[in-house]
Order: structure tokens, then C-alpha cells, then sequence
């Protein structure tokens, strides 16, 4: 603790600033303008007996120490910290800060910038980093006093961790981290332009509580913001209070246990044929923690055309933005959840036993469609088998990251995720490359437990470089490759809307990914037979202290169904070919 | 829609292209814009003038009251207000009929001749922004040598106020 007040430089500040944090890693990558910074790095780091002492991670590319410290955040809870040069080291980190900011996860990022005199002078490596990252940060500060740079940190923290979390950039001249100043980390910090709502409206609550009980077709949609709101145990305790049927949000996967009855699959674009029927037509929908996003609703003119919605939501903003809602309560999710229970006990009535009852029987007609199905007796790998193995194997408990594609949305579908922070994947921004950094950060924080990267042959080789982290900082994460020789995402919107031509989707000159991963010191396995598949998952998982990299060559023929097609409802699907023909939409319009 | 808003903000440095920002990215639209500093060092006052329908007006005062800068928030649209702007106007005036005119003219407006020099006036009016509008139309627009607008400003009649205080701690 600092007893007398210190006084130090702005590099060592930022250091301490950190420790006090409780910050256990920094994601970084150094160069001119943050030397001053990995200087008091390392001289803090020979210093015996600090009460706190961090981990610097240096990346090979500064999107993955933006991707890794998300993927930490995600699954921790904390914010994830970043360091980066000026000029290009913030350039690289952009996709990541947006990656971030789509899916409101805390991360603080700090970036070295040009001494405070050449400032406007395009000197070298400067570029106008508030500037340029305005508009995917939840707020961004440029220090220009080392007086200054504690509370500033200070506040970066708290912004990013309190209401609709979110990334928060700090940007330092060089000329600062070297100047001194007497050292103190308030302890607490008040805003007087950023109060964030925690309790909802008790009288919306009560209003809320009454349409539940009164409802006949109930749904319950929530998102990620159960998630970012520790809200998981409340909404369990209220859905099986109130016996409705859920479904969840890409964002929201985890939060309520995926294996229990009463959830009925992910919604939206790919989401299951009964969760999209069940929103479809339900007349009361409660939405905790989403945000109503055109992947979830379709054409907003057909969504959810009977219900009166209720929406729970941290952000003002998110509230009445995509679709209108009847009752709308800001606030905490986790507070609000909690409140509600209290207020439907309070008024000793029960929902609607028989409608209920009613609407599940509607609920098991849909679910026997079994909109899942794909062909099990395929000679080539079924990417779905893949995920379902690896879901039994692991007994649903791993941590599990994803790229971006059809590989994503398989295992959202097949991997059943019971406890929330589990399923770590890039939804708002859709970021190809966010995987395997993103399990670097989750080993890191959960070193003893399984870590895997789904994702695929397109995906994975945008941050490959970082197999090298991995190794020098031995991590030992299963990269489970689902190799369809094609961007299978694009390619089954070019089947689908363009005619079958596969402008630009086939993935040319992939690289031998076995000899790849045996060059950076891990090992490496090609899978192409669908009875080899599960061996060699059990093989891969039990190298508990080798990175293993599984190219697992699946049938490159393979889409992802269900899946809503732009510009129509949620009840308008296309279902695989598999699934009974009178249920299979024939007519699907253009996309954009 | 058209909807006047008053908006205390932090006088720090990128507030302005915060807000600026915010509309172009959402594609809000914007009729004018000011900002000055107030008897408050640390705050700066805006008056943003906007339109669209309820629903996006309302996005547009949750998307600012979100920004972390932002202070405090009025739409003063929704209460009784007084609404100003400050039109000044350059006037070739050729011929003694047309000086008469254009004096006339000004008078009409309550505005004043503020700058005289040879052929040339240049005159100060302020109010509604209806009522500069009729203004401009009514001179003769081949002897408008340059116009330059404020921008509308704006207060809540009675004791409606954008105030900070009862805000911070
Ligand atoms: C950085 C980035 N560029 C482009 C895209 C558009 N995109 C979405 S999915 C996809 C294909 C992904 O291919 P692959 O990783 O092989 O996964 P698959 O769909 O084959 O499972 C592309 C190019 C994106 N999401 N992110
Ligand atoms: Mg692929």
C-alpha cells in the first residue's frame, strides 16, 4: 500500500494504478511512446514483496491483446486491461475495442501517444487515437497533466465496470509518463455527469408482475445483459417460479441452464424452430438484458406481432429502440430480477395453470419438428457430430470460445451451455479472429480448467500468429478447427441468395495446420473420418499441458439451419432438407 | 418533429465532437447547433435543434444523455420557451430609395443598422428563427451581400431551469 505519498512518475503511476486495481494481466505490446510505461514494468517487476504483483502478456499483434483481455473480461467478470504503442499499436487495437464495445465488455485500454508538444503535428506514429476511437469506446480520456493521471485512471476503471459496461481508452503523451507527481489512488470516485440506474421503478415492477400472472403464452427472451449483470441466479429462480418457457440471445447462452426443460433453444437468425414459433406467438414477452437486435427480431413489422412486452434493461437506450415495449423498467438486471420475485410472491397468485399447460403442448408440437437434425450417417464429418462430441466428452463444462461463421452457430446450437461466461464469442461485431486469442485470456484467468477454441479454417488464420503467445506463455488450449475448405458462412448465403456462385468464399492455400502447429511447439492432428472423431477428442483433451490443434476436415456441403432469411418474420424459417417437407418455407427473399 | 434541446455538458476537451459525432453516426439530423461557455467555468451550454418523430427524438435524448459528458438535458420543446437567434446581414444599399428601404425594412423587424459603409449596411435582428426567416425574405435577394446566423438559443419560461446543482453531490 502506498503509506507516505510517493512521489513517482507518470509510467510508474500507471503501474500502480493497476496493482490497486487488483489488475492480474496486462495485454500488450510495447514501442516509443509506452517505453517509459514497460521500463516501470520492469523495474517493478525485480521489486521483492509488493502487495500486488501483475502479469504483462505480450501478444503478437495488438488486436489479440485487445481480443484476450475481452475474453478474460467475459469470462471473469473484471475488466480486461490493454497496452499499446501510439500510431499503429492503436490502429491494430481498433477491431478489438469494437469487438468489445458491440457486446459491453469492460476492458480498459491504455495507449501511449506522441509528447504532448508534437501533438497535431503529424509526428511519428501519432494518430488522433480519441479520435479514431470515439465511436467504439463507451468513453475515452487524453491525459494532459501527470496530476492528473491517477484519477483519470481511476475513472476509466469505474466507467467501464458500472451500468452498461463497456471499453475506455486512455490516452498518454510520452512527456507524461515521465513526469513525477505525488502519488494517491482515490479510493472511491463520484461523477456528477454519470449516475447509472441500479433499481427499477417498484410501481413498473408491480405493473410488470401483474401481465405475467395474466399471461396465456408467456416467453422469456433474455441476452447477454444477464450475464454482464450477474443476474443468472434470479432469472433461474423466476423462471421456474413462474414455469414459462425461455430462450436466449447468442449473448445470453449460459445464463440459464441449457439442459433444463423449460429452455427451448437460442432465438434468432439460426435459433431453434420453437424458440422463433414460441416469440412468434406469444402474448406476453419479458426481455431481461437484450437489446432487440435484427439478427434476434427479423423484420421488426412481424415481431412478436401479439404480445405486450416487458424489458428489463440497464441502458435507457436499448429501451424502445428496435421495437416498442409496454412496460419498460430501467435498472440493474440482477436488482430488478430480484424485486420482481418479491413482488409476484407478494401478491400470493399463481400464472394460468391450464393455459399454461395449453401453450407447452403447443411448445413439444414444435419441438418435435426437431429443427436440429442433420444427417448422422454422412461418410464425411458433420460439423455438428464434432460439437456434440466434444460437449459429452467435456460434460458441458468447458469454457468455450468461437470464431465467427457457421462453426459459431453450430456450437451455440449443440454445445449446451449450463452456467453463464462460459460461451465466449463475438456477437455484436461478429469479429473473425476473436477466438484463440480470446481463449488465451480465459486460460489465463481459469488455468485449470478446459479451455476450447471452436472455429474455422477462414477464422483462425486472422490472429494464427498468436500460437506463438501460447507457447512462450504456456497455455495450453484445444483449438478444434472445423475445416470446410470455405468461409461455410458465406458460402451458404451464396448458395442460398446468389445462385450458387461462390464468388471469393473457397479458402485457397490453406496451410498444412498440423506442420503449422508443430512449428510454433504444439501439437498438431488431422482428423477426416467420423469414427476417429471422438478418440481424438478424448486424446487432445487429456493433454492437459499441450496446446493441441485439431484441423478436423468436415463436409464443406453443410449449412446452418433453422435460419430466418432477411426481411422476413421469426416464424418464417427455412429448415434443413432433413426436416419434414411441410414444414420447410420454399419462398426465401433477397438479402441486402 | 422539430425539437430544441438544451444540454449542460462538461467543458472538456472532444465533448463537442462527442455530440457531433453521435448524430452523424446514428444519422440524426441536425438543424443548428451552439455552444458557450457558461457562468460556470466547468460547464459549457449547447442547443442542439433537431427534428424527427417522437420515437427517434426520443432515442436521440437517451443516446445524449448516455454520453458521459453530459451533464444535464432539456428538451425544451416539451414546456413553454423562449427561442433566439441572432441574424447579422450585409445589404448593398445603392441608390438613396433602396437605403430607405432597407431602413424601413428594419425597423418593420426591430432590428438595427449596426455598420454603415459605403454602399453597404450591415444589420443585427434577433428572434425566432421564423422570424429571420421572413426577414431574409423579405430583402431584395440580389442585394444580400452575406448572411451569418447564430444558430437558435434557447430557455425554459418561468422557473423551468437547466441547472447542474440539483444533480451533483
Ligand atoms: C473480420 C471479418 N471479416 C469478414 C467477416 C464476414 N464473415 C462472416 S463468417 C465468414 C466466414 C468464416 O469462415 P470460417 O472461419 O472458415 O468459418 P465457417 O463459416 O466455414 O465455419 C466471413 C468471411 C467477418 N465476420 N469478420
Ligand atoms: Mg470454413
Amino acid at each position: 500500500m502506498a503509506s507516505e505519498t510517493e512521489i513517482l512518475t507518470g509510467a510508474d503511476i500507471v503501474v500502480r494504478c493497476l496493482e490497486e486495481e487488483g489488475v492480474d494481466f496486462v495485454f500488450g505490446y510495447p514501442g516509443g511512446t509506452v517505453l517509459h510505461i514497460y521500463d516501470a514494468l520492469f523495474k517493478r517487476q525485480h521489486e521483492p514483496n509488493i502487495p500486488h504483483r501483475l502479469q504483462h502478456i505480450l501478444v503478437r499483434h495488438e488486436q489479440a491483446a485487445t481480443h484476450a483481455a475481452d475474453g478474460y473480461a467475459r469470462s471473469t467478470g473484471k475488466p480486461g486491461v490493454v497496452l499499446v504503442t501510439s500510431g499503429p499499436g492503436v490502429t491494430n487495437t481498433v477491431t478489438g475495442i469494437a469487438t468489445a464495445y458491440m457486446d459491453s465488455i469492460p476492458m480498459v485500454i491504455i495507449t501511449g501517444q506522441v509528447v504532448s508538444s508534437l501533438i497535431g503535428n503529424d509526428a511519428f506514429q501519432e494518430v488522433d487515437t480519441v479520435g479514431i476511437t470515439r465511436p467504439c469506446v463507451k468513453h475515452n480520456f487524453l491525459v494532459n497533466d501527470v496530476k492528473s493521471l491517477a484519477i483519470t485512471l481511476k475513472k476509466a476503471f469505474y466507467l467501464a465496470t458500472s451500468g452498461r459496461p463497456g471499453p475506455v481508452l486512455v490516452d498518454i503523451p510520452k512527456d507524461i509518463t515521465a513526469h513525477k507527481t505525488a502519488f494517491e489512488y482515490p479510493k472511491k470516485i463520484d461523477l456528477r455527469s454519470y449516475k447509472p440506474v441500479t433499481n427499477g421503478h417498484p410501481g413498473q415492477i408491480r405493473r410488470a408482475a401483474d401481465l405475467l400472472l395474466s399471461a396465456k403464452r408467456p416467453m422469456i427472451y433474455t441476452g447477454g445483459g444477464v450475464i454482464l449483470g450477474d443476474g443468472s441466479d434470479e432469472l433461474v429462480e423466476l423462471t421456474r417460479l413462474l414455469g414459462f418457457p425461455i430462450t436466449q440471445t447468442l449473448m445470453g447462452l449460459g445464463s440459464y441452464p441449457a439442459t433444463d426443460k423449460q429452455f427451448i433453444g437460442m432465438l434468432g437468425m439460426h435459433g431453434t424452430y420453437e424458440a422463433n414459433m414460441a416469440m412468434h406467438e406469444c402474448d406476453v414477452l419479458l426481455a431481461v438484458g437484450a437489446r432487440f437486435d435484427d439478427r434476434v427480431t427479423g423484420d421488426v413489422n412481424k415481431f412478436c406481432p401479439d404480445a405486450k412486452i416487458i424489458h428489463i434493461d440497464i441502458d435507457p437506450s436499448s429501451i424502445s429502440k428496435n421495437v416498442k415495449v409496454d412496460i419498460p423498467i430501467v435498472g440493474g438486471v440482477k436488482n430488478v430480477l430480484r424485486d420482481m420475485i418479491k413482488s409476484l410472491k407478494e401478491t400470493g397468485k399463481k400464472p394460468d395453470d391450464a393455459a399454461l399447460q395449453q401453450w407447452w403442448n403447443q411448445i413439444h408440437n414444435w419441438q418435435e419438428k426437431n429443427c436440429l437434425c442433420y444427417d448422422r450417417h454422412c461418410d464425411l464429418i458433420k460439423p455438428q457430430f464434432v460439437i456434440e462430441k466434444l460437449y459429452e466428452i467435456t460434460k458441458g463444462d468447458a469454457y468455450i470460445t468461437s470464431d465467427v461463421g457457421q462453426h459459431q452457430m453450430f456450437a451455440a446450437q449443440f454445445y449446451k451451455f449450463d452456467k453463464p461466461r462460459r460461451w465466449i464469442n463475438s456477437g455484436g461485431l461478429g469479429t473473425m479472429g476473436f477466438g484463440m486469442p480470446a481463449a488465451m485470456g480465459v486460460k489465463l484467468a481459469f488455468p485449470n480448467e478446459t479451455v476450447a477454441c471452436i472455429t474455422g479454417d477462414a477464422s483462425i488464420q486472422m490472429c494464427i500468429q498468436e500460437l506463438s503467445t501460447c507457447k512462450q506463455y504456456d497455455l495450453p488450449i484445444k483449438i478444434i478447427s472445423l475445416n470446410n475448405r470455405y468461409m461455410g458462412m458465406v458460402r451458404q448465403w451464396q448458395e442460398m441468395f446468389y445462385d450458387k456462385r461462390y464468388s471469393h468464399s473457397y479458402v485457397e492455400a490453406l496451410p498444412d495446420f498440423v506442420k503449422l502447429a508443430e512449428s510454433y511447439g504444439h501439437v498438431g492432428m488431422r482428423i477426416d473420418k467420423p469414427e476417429e472423431v471422438e478418440g481424438a477428442l478424448r486424446e487432445a483433451l487429456a493433454m492437459k499441458d499441450r496446446l493441441v490443434f485439431m484441423d478436423i476436415v468436415t463436409d464443406q456441403t453443410e449449412n446452418v439451419f433453422p435460419m430466418i432469411a432477411a426481411g422476413c418474420g421469426q416464424h418464417e424459417m427455412v429448415l434443413s432438407p432433413l426436416s419434414p417437407p411441410s414444414l420447410r418455407k420454399e419462398t426465401i427473399e433477397e438479402d441486402e | 418533429m422539430r425539437h430544441i434541446i438544451s444540454v449542460l455538458v462538461e467543458n472538456e476537451a472532444g465533448a463537442l465532437s462527442r455530440i457531433a459525432g453521435l448524430f452523424s453516426a446514428r444519422g440524426y439530423n441536425i438543424e443548428s447547433l451552439t455552444v458557450a461557455p457558461t457562468e460556470d467555468p466547468s460547464l459549457s451550454r449547447m442547443t442542439i435543434v433537431t427534428y424527427g418523430t417522437e420515437e427517434v427524438v426520443e432515442q436521440i435524448t437517451k443516446q445524449l444523455n448516455k454520453l458521459v459528458d453530459i451533464v444535464k438535458l432539456q428538451d425544451l420543446t416539451e414546456g413553454a420557451h423562449i427561442e433566439r437567434e441572432l441574424l447579422l446581414i450585409k445589404i448593398n444599399v445603392s441608390s438613396p430609395s433602396a437605403t430607405a428601404d432597407v431602413k424601413r425594412l428594419t425597423d418593420i423587424f426591430r432590428g438595427k443598422v449596426i455598420d454603415v459603409s459605403e454602399g453597404c449596411y450591415t444589420i443585427e435582428l434577433t428572434g425566432t428563427g421564423d422570424k429571420i426567416d421572413a426577414f431574409i425574405k423579405a430583402v431584395n435577394p440580389k442585394t444580400i451581400v452575406e448572411t451569418v446566423r447564430s444558430g437558435a438559443s434557447g430557455i425554459a419560461r418561468g422557473g423551468r431551469a437547466l441547472h447542474p446543482f440539483n444533480i451533483s453531490t
